[in-house]
């Protein structure tokens, strides 16, 4: 299965901030935050269309992530993911002492997933938050 | 119909104070002036809103008195030797104020939401010191602008329109007009293109070479504006120039922009991806303006190097004030951010972080940072109020928040609220409460009520009182 190693960003965009006035919980909350924008040619790379899901992984996780052509391209080998429950899973938590995470410039590989499919909401916490 | 006006909007660090909205029955119907987001915000808020307090019993999130979950809460904080007491960017000042005194008095530790935004910004203004002003100083005078590390058209949607280069001010105006005909110069360029080569069947037109060159824009004496960032953002979009960085490597570009204007000579072809003409060129455009300021946002406080990039990035604009005026200001994310670090400084001395485990105020970002504790697993409970940090935060720090006894302040329902033992749905501040708010540039302005809550809703500011009345009454019957 092809590869393709990149690094990733995450941050904010306008769908995900109105996303999240209209609930968390809701559908186009996650319509707008369980997304990766990734460079045409990159997805070209990948043997993937657009809207096909992709797995993304790092060293702190893997997530499955709806695939969307970047409006913001060219930037080759940058996948950008907006903030969101989606994203916090493959994100580096070390601090190096400053109290702050690193949520960008993350070194990940990411590869096509069109057998899987993207958690909901409470899917996700169910399976990576549950409580005992 | 009753129209509401110079309400200040609870989204951002902008801070917009001129939407007017409009009620009709103790319900918004309209909103007018705000951006995308603010307008969901005023116009959605009440349909996915609780209004019952929440206790988990057996495992589930059941309906309870507000009673019981006050007493719930302050049985949890009591019981807790090192509780988190986190949030507060997106609720008053007055309430914060009331968190500081529940954190002192149960021994915890009390963290706002700049620890996971601008918490390096405020270590390396700690280290370094920081030139800045308000934003209506910039409105009226700066005539270079440059956005590094952050994205206003997607975060703060009306910063560029209300305060830097598409604002009109008294001796700089804006540059709407020219962006617009700009973009219709593009735009008909393109239409042209299409239309010829659909009529000849054939690419007459070379795709043009990306020029390196600065446009003739740069050069001129009114308002520019530059981003810098690793995508072409839409701020890029609307920029004079857009200058893209590679990732992790804007300390270098930084050094290298410190170098040019000291007149020294840089020994490589390309800093971070960018040849060093082009900076060069840059730091010409930068010595030659007659005000600059820099924003920045988490591009760089979240990428490699975190404060020693803002160390960087003051040490250059401290630099440039050798040869003009030239300032600096973070981007700040949510509406009440500043006014937590406000609060926080005022009533301990420290700006986030601040550890009373001892009895006395500790401030050690590193250790006595919410996700550090986290991660190193050391908390056993935890009050949230007014944020999402099930969402936000890194998966390891999450679950070992979700781990332990949990409360959670909240209007709305979020992941967080879900995962927690006791919920209190409380009332949005500057929709259903008043209080007082610190935009970015750390100007204070009022939040308006606008519209009744509904009935048995209490504000922050009054569920934290009662918390902390229950934590003092329990505690002194325990002793």
């Amino acid at each position: 299965m092809p590869k393709l190693k990149v690094s990733l960003l995450t941050g904010r965009t306008v769908d995900q901030g109105v996303g999240k006035e209209h609930g968390k919980l809701s559908e186009e909350y996650q319509e707008s935050v369980a997304i990766c924008h990734m460079d045409p040619e990159d997805i070209k790379s990948l043997g993937i269309r657009e809207n096909e899901n992709v797995k993304i992984i790092t060293n702190f996780g893997s997530v499955v992530l709806r695939l969307v052509k970047s409006p913001t391209a060219p930037h080759p080998k940058i996948v950008f993911i907006p903030y969101g429950p989606w994203a916090s899973l493959v994100m580096n938590p070390e601090t190096h002492g400053t109290g702050m995470p690193s949520l960008k410039g993350i070194p990940a590989e990411i590869e096509p997933a069109l057998e899987e499919r993207v958690s909901s909401m409470l899917d996700l916490l169910e399976e990576h938050y549950k409580r005992e | 119909m009753p129209v509401v006006s110079q309400v200040t909007c609870p989204v951002c660090g902008s801070f917009c104070d001129d939407i007017e909205v409009i009620v009709k029955n103790n319900v918004i119907t309209d909103v007018r002036n705000a951006c995308a987001i603010g307008a969901a915000k005023f116009l959605d808020y009440a349909n996915h809103r609780s209004v019952k307090p929440l206790v988990r019993k057996n495992g589930e999130l059941v309906e309870a008195s507000l009673d019981e979950a006050i007493r719930k809460s302050a049985e949890i904080l009591i019981d807790a030797t090192y509780p988190i007491l986190y949030g507060w960017s997106s609720t008053s000042c007055e309430a914060i104020r009331v968190g500081l005194e529940l954190a002192e008095e149960v021994g915890g530790v009390i963290d706002n939401t700049s620890t996971i935004c601008h918490g390096p910004s405020i270590l390396s203004i700690q280290d370094v010191g920081i030139s800045s002003c308000t934003l209506g100083q910039l409105r009226h005078r700066a005539d270079l602008i440059v956005y590094w590390g952050c994205n206003p058209w997607s975060s703060h949607p009306r910063h560029v329109e209300r305060y830097t280069t598409f604002s009109n001010g008294r001796f700089q105006k804006s540059t709407w007009r020219a962006y617009v005909s700009r973009l219709g110069g593009i735009l008909s360029k393109k239409r042209l293109r299409r239309a010829v080569n659909l009529v000849l069947r054939r690419d007459v037109f070379a795709t043009p070479e990306i020029s390196r060159e600065l446009p003739y824009t740069m050069f001129k004496k009114k308002r520019k504006m530059v981003v810098v960032d690793v995508r072409k953002t839409h701020s890029a979009d609307v920029a004079d120039y857009f200058l893209q960085v590679e990732p992790n490597k804007d300390y270098e570009l930084l050094q290298a922009f410190r170098m040019l204007i000291a007149d020294e000579e840089l020994d490589v072809d390309r800093v971070a991806g960018v040849p060093v003409e082009t900076l060069d060129e840059i730091a010409d455009v930068m010595i030659g303006c007659k005000l600059g300021v820099i924003f920045f946002g988490l591009g760089l406080t979240m990428t490699e190097g975190k404060l020693r990039n803002i160390d960087a990035a003051i040490s250059l604009v401290r630099d440039l004030n050798r040869r003009t005026k030239f300032l600096i200001m973070p981007m700040r994310g949510h509406f009440n951010v500043a006014g937590a670090n406000v609060v926080f400084t005022w009533q301990t001395g420290y700006p986030f972080a601040v550890d009373f485990s001892q009895g006395y105020p500790q401030y050690n970002p590193g250790e006595t940072s919410v996700i550090d504790i986290l991660c190193r697993d050391e908390t056993d409970a935890a009050l949230v109020v007014a944020s999402d940090p099930v969402a936000h935060f890194p998966k390891k720090a999450a679950q070992n928040l979700v781990k332990n006894p949990l409360i959670v302040i909240d209007p709305q329902t979020t992941p967080t609220s879900l995962m927690a033992d006791v919920v209190f749905p409380s009332t949005f501040v500057g929709i259903e409460t008043e209080g007082t708010a610190y935009r970015m540039d750390h100007v204070p302005l009022p939040l308006k009520k606008i519209v009744e809550p509904p009935s048995n809703c209490l504000s922050d500011v009054e569920i934290l009182q009662r918390i902390l009345h229950e934590v003092r009454r329990l505690g002194s019957k325990r002793k």
